[in-house]
């Protein structure tokens, strides 16, 4: 009860400081729709993919990119915790250090869901038909990519302790992380170098998932999806309330 | 006879080979305030941490309110309230905002959240700040606020950490205030870390002063002042005072290189933020 409301106490902050700043929203939906209505808008005047406009075969990559981004970049919120020395405040808590991982990666996973849902709704724009089935699943596959890649990114920020650092670390990774999803191409006929990285890239399951739930253009069973997605959370979830107990 | 609420023996701290607390001894009793003061690098933050439990001893004990601090880390931390040297107060969140997150961190009873708010922000005058944001209270504010932070789930102890760090002369006589307030009416012990000589003789029943992670005297500062020779100068100011004290025992040789000595985490970011500054 006393790590519980502890862990209440944690995300009511992190909600709180989304709330302040508020702008972090509307800077955070712009390169989604700059994607989305330059780069899909254009593709999709000489291209289809699997007989939908490139544009809205793209959406479902560019809800998860936005998740990816975002989810990672809030590692930079505990690096930034420790030079305010926030962080010591909560540190000295009689709570355990699981519980402290716990607070900070729900607060972060709800900024991102936040930012999904919004995104998601202007789906509407892209050719999207949502039924009650495909809003629900799409929302639990950016759950499931948000709490793996908020973890990861917290992890990060543990073991970082200078923001130039994580932001030239994450920058190595997100990039990367972003292309190899498939995101912007479909997965069928790739060559075997590019087949490689893409299977072992977490966001390729949520980018196949999301396409799966919202056009019907899955390439591995949805249930497969959804059992990597949740085995990569939990791996991430592992090692980053690892790195917190290192934490001092 | 008061009962020690701080109990140390021969606690060690050593980081790669290099001792900065070397077995210091020392006891707070209920109700005292107990000054540990010594240059930069000397050992006092690092000794603070192992007592709040943020970092654990090389070897030695610390037992905290009769709690082991490295068997019952928990326990210790429930029976203390930090003040940190550097502001650990969340500056994009109002003043009774910073007060209720500790309320849940620390396990304050529902029922008691509310009365135990307003108990801490009328005994530190920031009642009328409540609503405002952090970034826009001056540096002595935020240290009152952290002062009141550190009382809400009712410590028997307050760890402070240069309490009085980069205020000015008001804001300073104002924290003291606060501070003889606390021992007399809420009857807290105090443990406290400072450079300031003229604030350890005002606030302190007993103070030890540490040097390269020993404790080299220690007593009440009456005591230490009339244990030295009598400083060679006019006979106005002829009267040695704490300060003197100080720089009998330290020597008067600058410790440029103090800073890094230290590994403990407070060290670690405070030197980080300086290069950054």
């Amino acid at each position: 009860m006393r790590e519980l409301k502890g862990l209440l106490g944690l995300w009511y902050r992190e909600l709180l400081v989304f709330w302040r700043e508020k702008s972090r929203i509307i800077s955070s939906l712009f390169s989604p729709i700059l994607w989305l209505v330059v780069f899909g808008g254009g593709m999709g005047t000489v291209s289809h993919v699997e007989g939908v406009n490139y544009q809205t075969f793209l959406f479902p990559g560019i809800l998860c990119m936005s998740v990816l981004f975002s989810s990672i970049f809030f590692g930079l919120y505990i690096v930034w915790d420790k030079r305010i020395d926030f962080f010591k405040e909560v540190l000295v808590a009689p709570l355990s250090r699981v519980t402290i991982f716990t607070g900070k990666m729900l607060g972060g996973t709800t900024d991102s869901l936040i930012q999904g849902a919004i995104l998601l709704s202007l789906g509407l724009f892209f050719g999207i038909h949502y039924s009650v089935f495909s809003v629900v699943a799409a929302m639990l596959i950016l759950f499931l990519l948000s709490a793996a890649l908020v973890s990861l990114g917290l992890m990060i920020g543990a073991l970082i302790d200078s923001l130039e650092g994580f932001n030239l670390f994450v920058s190595f990774l997100i990039f990367p992380m972003f292309f190899f999803s498939g995101a912007l191409f479909p997965l069928e006929n790739l060559p075997n170098w590019l087949k490689f990285f893409t299977f072992i890239d977490p966001v390729t399951y949520a980018v196949d998932a999301m396409r799966g739930v919202l056009l019907n253009l899955n390439r591995f069973p949805l249930g497969l999806d959804f059992l990597i997605l949740g085995a990569f959370a939990l791996f991430f979830i592992s090692a980053g309330t690892l790195a917190f107990r290192k934490l001092k | 006879m008061a009962n020690p609420v701080i109990e140390v023996k021969d606690l060690t701290k050593k980081f790669n080979g290099f001792t900065a607390v070397d077995s210091v001894n020392f006891e707070v009793d209920e109700g005292c305030v107990f000054g540990l003061l010594g240059p930069n690098g000397a050992g006092k933050t690092t000794t603070i941490s192992m007592l709040s439990t943020l970092l654990r001893p090389t070897s030695g004990a610390a037992h905290i309110n009769g709690h082991d601090v490295q068997k019952d880390p928990a326990a210790v931390r429930r029976s203390i309230g930090i003040v940190f040297q550097d502001p650990s107060s969340d500056d994009i969140l109002t003043g009774r905002e910073n007060l209720l997150l500790h309320c849940l961190l620390f396990d304050v009873p529902n029922a008691e959240i509310k009365s135990r708010i307003e108990w801490a922000l009328k005994l530190v005058d920031l009642t009328e700040w409540q609503n405002t944001l952090l970034k826009k209270y001056s540096g002595g504010m935020r240290r009152r606020l952290e002062l009141a932070r550190g009382l809400l789930h009712k410590p028997r102890i307050l760890f402070l950490d240069e309490p009085t760090l980069g205020l000015d002369p008001q804001a300073r006589e104002n924290i003291w205030v606060h501070i003889e307030n606390l021992v007399k009416v809420e009857k807290v012990s105090i443990i406290l870390t400072t450079h300031y000589m003229e604030e350890a003789d005002r606030l302190c029943d007993r103070v030890a002063i540490i040097d390269h992670g020993k404790i080299i005297v220690s007593g009440t500062p009456t005591e230490l002042k009339t244990g030295i020779p009598e400083p060679k100068r006019p006979p106005e100011v002829l009267k040695a005072t704490l300060h003197d004290v100080f720089l009998y025992y330290t020597g008067k040789q600058l410790r440029e290189s103090g800073d890094t000595a230290e590994g403990g985490f407070m060290q670690k970011v405070m030197n980080f933020t300086k290069k950054n500054r």
